[in-house]
């Protein structure tokens, strides 16, 4: 138990499928080299868009699912599965009874790509040739229901949907489930799979993505003066998270600790960030609160920045703000200049990344970060940067180091989730 | 079309849309029970059938098509 008597949460397994990598080893070690998974996109339905570029999965998931699950599942329920399957497994497949078990994977806009073949077929071949499966192709919540089938887990099937935010949720609802007793064990995360005609043309004329489309691994370059936009990315990141007692109980590996979480609203704009930054920074303060850190444990953040002029000095400044005269001591990054922007999946993916990093005590880099914006005084890693030792404490225990992880949407939502080193009580 | 045609045409629908291998598509088998094919896959494999064997299989008739070889005989009959 911690110090305020409530459930400790821990992170017990990790799964991803990412424009870097179809597993987490894959991703992070892309990640770690600076790798960018933007590419061209030759297909003909591009052709008539202004944004020509995306960071598509390393890994078609359909190998992984098999053909005839995968027939009856939106691509984002097939990555949010990979993920899943991959993340369970690096847990050890935990023994739990199915009444204590939980799902908490979302996506931020669910299955457009079933969405939208099947309104083709409706149109051009009417109501009889629509796959029977479409309404659950296209529910957001589709994937926490074929997770839940798949490992039997009886808890309670969970999709929260904030936009870009989602991912980031859902996870903290997955903490929230655990901490107020309802479960022993929660699958969470986030998917998309959105890299589709009308995505791309809904945000690029929003004046949000990225033209660079004859430079793509160059595109998504968050923090830099050149930025231009986001680049859309696709993929799914999960976590298995799990009560301290029964991980402990059971001799599992332990990532982290799941310690905290903050959330706020802007209030102000539906897809404007507020430009005061108080919404970021109220809930990179709660999350810093809730985790009982203080900022100066916190030695990393992987930012939310999605490489757009407008959101990446806004997070900038509200990270200064949240960790006061400790930003100095805190590496930030922002993974998405090279995964790209997975949407619902982002906050899912960089969760997994922030964990590592947190693991392997490094931050990955900013990529593309060749000239930084003037209004950004944070500490941004350009190539994979060691993290700093342990905060000393005078002579008292060491406290644990602490990373970040901020996702926002479209809404005016902001997630932040704080994820600390686990120091066993025997060490 | 002989019913071993319409036997072989089924089985590739079945094969296609459930996964279910040709060899085991068998006169006998029910289709819940021994193929495992849940209401929603039975709706696409009914929708197959029409346009490949050119017969309209009715909502009422369909939930009476157990077997394999109910599908044959319904096919065959109305062909």
């Amino acid at each position: 138990m911690s110090s305020n008597d409530r459930v400790s949460v821990v992170v017990t397994g990790l799964g991803a499928t990412t424009p870097l990598g179809g597993d987490v080893a894959s991703t992070w070690s892309a990640m770690l080299a600076g790798t960018s998974g933007v590419r061209r996109i030759t297909d003909d339905w591009v052709s008539s868009l202004p944004v020509q570029i995306a960071a598509t999965a390393a890994e078609d998931p359909v190998a992984v699912v098999g053909r005839v699950q995968a027939r009856r599942m939106d691509r984002c329920e097939q990555f949010a599965l990979v993920a899943a399957r991959e993340a369970w497994a690096d847990a050890g497949s935990p023994a739990v009874d199915p009444w204590r078990l939980g799902v908490a994977v979302t996506s931020g806009i669910g299955g457009i790509g079933s969405t939208l073949s099947a309104y083709d077929t409706l149109r051009d071949k009417g109501w009889e040739r629509i796959s029977p499966y479409t309404v659950p192709m296209l529910m957001p919540n589709g994937a926490a229901g074929w997770i839940s089938i798949e490992l039997g887990a009886r808890a309670g099937a969970h999709a929260l949907v904030s936009a870009c935010a989602s991912g980031a949720e859902t996870i903290g609802y997955g903490i929230d489930m655990i901490r107020a007793g309802r479960a022993d064990v929660v699958v969470a995360g986030g998917a998309e799979a959105a890299i589709m005609a009308l995505n791309i043309g809904a945000f690029a004329v929003m004046r949000a993505m990225s033209t660079r489309n004859d430079d793509p691994e160059r595109a998504s370059r968050p923090f830099d003066k050149g930025r231009d936009g986001f680049v859309l990315g696709e993929g799914a990141g999960v976590v298995v998270l799990e009560s301290l007692d029964h991980a402990l109980a059971r001799g599992a590996k332990i990532y982290a600790v799941a310690a905290g979480a903050g959330y706020s609203a802007d209030a102000f704009h539906i897809s404007h960030g507020s430009p005061d930054g108080a919404g970021v920074r109220y809930a990179m303060t709660s999350a810093i609160s809730s985790a009982g850190i203080s900022p100066s444990q916190v030695v990393h953040v992987n930012a939310h920045a999605t490489s757009t002029p407008e959101g990446d000095p806004l997070e900038a400044r509200a990270i200064a703000d949240a960790l006061g005269s400790a930003s100095s001591g805190c590496v930030v990054t922002s993974t998405k200049s090279m995964t790209g922007h997975l949407l619902g999946g982002a906050g899912a993916v960089e969760t997994v990344a922030s964990i590592l990093a947190l693991r392997d005590r490094v931050a990955p880099p900013t990529i593309n970060l060749d000239d930084i914006d003037d209004e950004v005084t944070i500490d941004v890693a350009t190539k994979a940067r060691p993290l700093p030792d342990g905060a000393s404490n005078g002579d008292g225990p060491r406290r644990p180091l602490a990373v970040l992880n901020n996702a926002f949407g479209f809404g005016g939502h902001n997630v932040t989730l704080a994820f600390t080193e686990f120091i066993s009580e025997e060490a | 079309m002989t019913d071993q045609e319409i036997l072989a045409g089924l089985a590739e629908i079945i094969d296609e849309i459930a996964g279910v291998p040709a060899d085991e598509v068998t006169p006998e088998k029910n289709f819940v029970e021994d193929l495992d094919i849940d209401s929603l896959s039975m709706v696409e494999i009914a929708v197959a059938a029409q346009d490949k064997f050119g017969v309209e299989i009715p909502d009422e008739q369909l939930k009476d098509l157990k077997t394999v070889q109910d599908v044959v005989t319904f096919v065959s009959k109305n062909s």
